[in-house]
């Protein structure tokens, strides 16, 4: 069993790691009271421009690391600019939140294939290589968790649980988070407080593009080396994980990680023995079932932000 | 003179109406100016200009004698005003430190620093005799101690001059008795305060000039000392009005309603009524008097359907309809006015003709085999309206939110009365209303009984109840006190009543 869990863990968290940045994101959005479900399509076309960008320079310096970080920072700015018609239509025409989600997730599966097959030929961009894996020196010696956290970890990983840290001063420790989270709770309080609501809310959707276009870059650089024009729905469970980690960071965190380990299991059940005594199907549906219990259960005490997907109308009574 | 704010000459014209029509107000430095005024009569819009809200079409403004433009409320607070609205700005799940500090936040380098500005709040608080806690989060504190924090927030911010808008609304007796302390307080201190209110008694307990206006216009500044409740009231309607409601001596008839050792859960599973018993008759208006949170909410909703009982019974008619649907209720007699219009009593954003048919959508001929009539709903709506004199901008097809919170209140007891229910349960009837409005809701509850009909009346205000009840029933934590007649009863002993203390002789009745 603790070598199961050992062999799986390192594995468990490279998967966790987009499903983790993408969800804090997603938590920056709905603080600010904007509902992102198009987080699924914001990942797509993070993938598609890393994979290209990453793509065109390895062609110029072939084995150069920063081909890969030029590529995570396009993946970013590419996500914004895509959750602008997200901000634009939620916040400035008053849409429905959830169909303009849904409008970026369609529209992002097919630019991008249509975009890769005019520039590649075909609908897959494959890069040359992604981050090399390596075992933190000294902390991978610590009994325990040396061998569980320390080891074939990539740089992504500790860049990514950085920016949780800082989100999480940000979110609770600064002026711009303590101005975001009323925005979502009750946006009129805000601007009687003379905040700008409208310009929180397109912070807080373009902080969940950016961290969602690098959450599917980093599935690139990492563990598929190849856009094929989708995340196999990795976005919508970040979603889950939102709802699951109750809109807190560290909730978020824990969320995530489950359902990183419950992916991978049912990813390696297989090869691994002691797992494929299993029948797949159970370990495949499991993340998914826990889930909907877990939302019946907290559905009682949620703590969504009050004003989450409402439009706001300084006019309203 | 020293004037802290002066507003000359306001006028303010929305499409189709003219909101304020050369209104001028004047406030002293350190005095309670009360703004008196119906509902729409242009209070809001003027302080919504003084505010920044809103832009006058002509007219200055004033702040201590310089001529400023406000254009939004960001210019207002510099200028030192800050206004308490109705409905509250607060945050709920913030604490009272971080809702205070929102927009103008202390730092530390980058992050916030709460500390230093929790310690500024506490002396406020202490100065003012605020007794706020600035640790508690918001959910967590009273109505009354929330408002307290929307005041300390102007505080914090320097404000000069405080817009107070119907501060009083949503207090308990004893909350408004402490809110003229903490003005008082506060005029001590060298602030200046507008008193948006309708209620006399309140311009009289604590203001020391009054402007009252009518329809948009300036009626005339008054001395409050000099000059009488009445004569207060007749500016603001318009015409003469009495406080005492008119009425013959109940002839009570047949039990109506039954309630039989009724015992009820609240919100956090906890008995809020205890083993309540009380029978209406028709023909009588029986009263239930005590302080917020008593269990009263609790009692209607058991006998409107909304809320399970855990024991007891309640009848109408003879009837047992405890374990009956709310339609059930309704279609058996059954007429209740909430006590919040906004949240169960209206649906904010349909018309009004929609409102009205809440109850009875279903029925002909409002619809026929699942198709709703509109021209008979509007027909139906537009017969409520005058009847019952609902001011709005577009008659029926007016968009619920849109109305002043009198005429949304109207409107609703507009649609139970229209249902012609044995028994009338009226929540605060009257809650957020002007005399006008007030005399008239009374002379209809009044009309029912006389009619023939039961009217259970629940309020906070003492002065209604004794006005209007023919018995009331006293209710403190859950449990009934006593029930005595209106005419042998007075205010001292309802409220020694209200606070727990049994009347003598006064167990049964």
């Amino acid at each position: 069993m603790w070598t199961t869990i050992v062999q799986i863990m390192p594995y468990a968290i490279v998967f966790t790691i987009p499903l983790l940045i993408t969800a804090l994101g997603a938590l920056f959005s709905e603080r600010s009271g904007i509902v992102n479900i198009g987080l699924e399509g914001l990942m797509v076309v993070g993938a598609f421009a890393g994979a290209f960008v990453i793509f065109k320079f390895q062609e110029l310096w072939p084995h150069n690391v920063a081909a890969l970080w030029l590529g995570l920072l396009a993946a970013m700015l590419v996500g914004v600019l895509f959750s602008l018609l997200h901000a634009f239509a939620s916040i400035n025409l008053s849409a429905n939140q959830i169909i303009s989600g849904t409008a970026i997730n369609m529209i992002a599966g097919a630019i991008t294939v249509f975009l890769a097959r005019n520039m590649t030929g075909s609908g897959n961009i494959r890069i040359t290589s992604g981050f090399s894996r390596y075992d933190v020196p000294l902390f991978s010696e610590i009994p325990i968790i040396g061998k569980l956290l320390f080891t074939g970890t990539y740089d992504t990983t500790w860049l990514i649980l950085l920016i949780v840290a800082v989100s999480t001063i940000v979110l609770y420790k600064t002026p711009f988070g303590l101005r975001l989270r009323a925005c979502g709770e009750h946006p009129h309080a805000a601007e009687a407080a003379g905040i700008n609501v409208k310009k929180m809310r397109y912070m807080g959707v373009m902080i969940s593009g950016a961290f969602a276009g690098l959450g599917g870059a980093i599935i690139i650089v990492t563990f598929a080396g190849e856009f094929t024009g989708s995340v196999s729905g990795l976005g919508f469970l970040a979603l889950a994980s939102l709802i699951f980690g109750q809109w807190k960071p560290l909730g978020i965190l824990a969320a995530t990680l489950f359902f990183g380990f419950a992916s991978t299991v049912a990813n390696v059940s297989q090869v691994i023995p002691s797992l494929a005594v299993f029948p797949p199907v159970i370990l495949k549906v499991f993340p998914y079932v826990v889930t909907l219990l877990a939302l019946i259960v907290f559905s009682k005490s949620s703590r969504a932000p009050q004003a989450a997907g409402e439009p706001f109308d300084s006019g309203k009574r | 003179m020293d004037y802290a704010v002066e507003m000359l000459d306001i006028r303010k014209e929305f499409p189709g109406i003219v909101a304020n029509d050369d209104i001028t107000l004047r406030l002293k430095r350190g005095e309670i100016h009360a703004l008196l005024g119906e509902n729409g009569a242009g209070k809001s819009t003027l302080m919504g200009i003084l505010f920044g809200m809103y832009q006058a079409d002509r007219g200055m403004i004033k702040v201590s004698g310089k001529e400023v433009r406000i254009g939004n409320p960001n210019v207002a607070t510099k200028l030192g005003i800050g206004m308490v609205h109705q409905h509250f700005k607060l945050v709920s799940t913030f604490t009272v430190t971080e809702n205070i500090i929102l927009g103008s936040e202390t730092r530390k380098g980058l992050v916030l620093d709460v500390k230093t500005a929790s310690k500024r709040i506490e002396q406020l608080s202490q100065r003012y005799g605020l007794n706020v806690d600035p640790h508690a989060k918001i959910e967590d504190i009273s109505v009354g101690m929330q408002q307290r924090v929307e005041i300390l927030k102007m505080l914090y911010r320097d404000a000069e001059v405080l817009i107070l808008d119907e501060p009083t609304a949503v207090l308990t007796p004893q909350e408004i008795l402490d809110l003229g302390i903490i003005m008082k307080n506060l005029i001590g201190e060298g602030k200046s305060i507008i008193l948006i209110t309708h209620k006399l008694k309140e311009i009289k307990a604590n203001a020391h000039r009054c402007t009252v206006i009518r329809r948009g216009k300036t009626i005339g500044t008054v001395d409050v000392a000099s000059t009488s409740e009445l004569v207060m009231a007749e500016m603001m309607v318009g015409r003469s009005v009495t406080f005492k409601v008119d009425k013959k001596a109940a002839s009570p008839g047949e039990i109506v309603l039954q309630v039989d050792s009724l015992s009820v859960n609240n919100n956090k599973k906890c008995l809020a009524l205890n083993n309540f018993s009380l029978e209406v008759r028709a023909g009588e208006i029986v009263g239930i008097a005590g302080v917020d949170g008593n269990g009263q909410s609790e009692l209607v909703e058991a006998i409107a359907g909304l809320r399970k009982p855990e024991s007891g019974s309640v009848r109408l008619k003879g009837e047992e309809i405890t374990g009956l649907s709310v339609r059930s209720r309704i279609h058996r007699g059954i007429g209740h006015i909430p006590e919040d219009r906004q949240k169960r009593g209206l649906v904010l954003d349909y018309t009004i003709a929609e409102n009205m048919v809440l109850e009875v959508y279903h029925r002909e001929p409002h619809s026929k085999r699942g198709i709703l009539n509109k021209a008979a709903i509007k027909q139906y709506a537009e017969r409520i309206i005058a009847s019952f004199d609902v001011r709005s901008g577009q008659g029926a097809s007016s968009i619920v939110r849109s109305l002043s919170g009198g005429n949304q209140q109207k409107a609703i007891i507009g649609r139970e009365i229209e249902l012609n229910p044995d028994l009338l349960i009226a929540v605060q009837p009257t809650r957020g209303l002007d005399v006008g409005s007030i005399e008239y809701i009374h002379r209809r509850l009044v009309e029912q009984r006389d009619k023939g009909k039961a009217v259970l009346l629940i309020s906070l205000e003492l002065d209604e109840i004794l006005n209007l009840s023919d018995r009331i029933a006293v209710l403190n934590q859950g449990e009934r006190i006593g029930v005595v007649n209106a005419s042998e009863t007075n205010e001292n002993e309802i409220g020694m009543m209200m606070a727990g203390v049994t009347a003598e002789g006064g167990g049964e009745a």
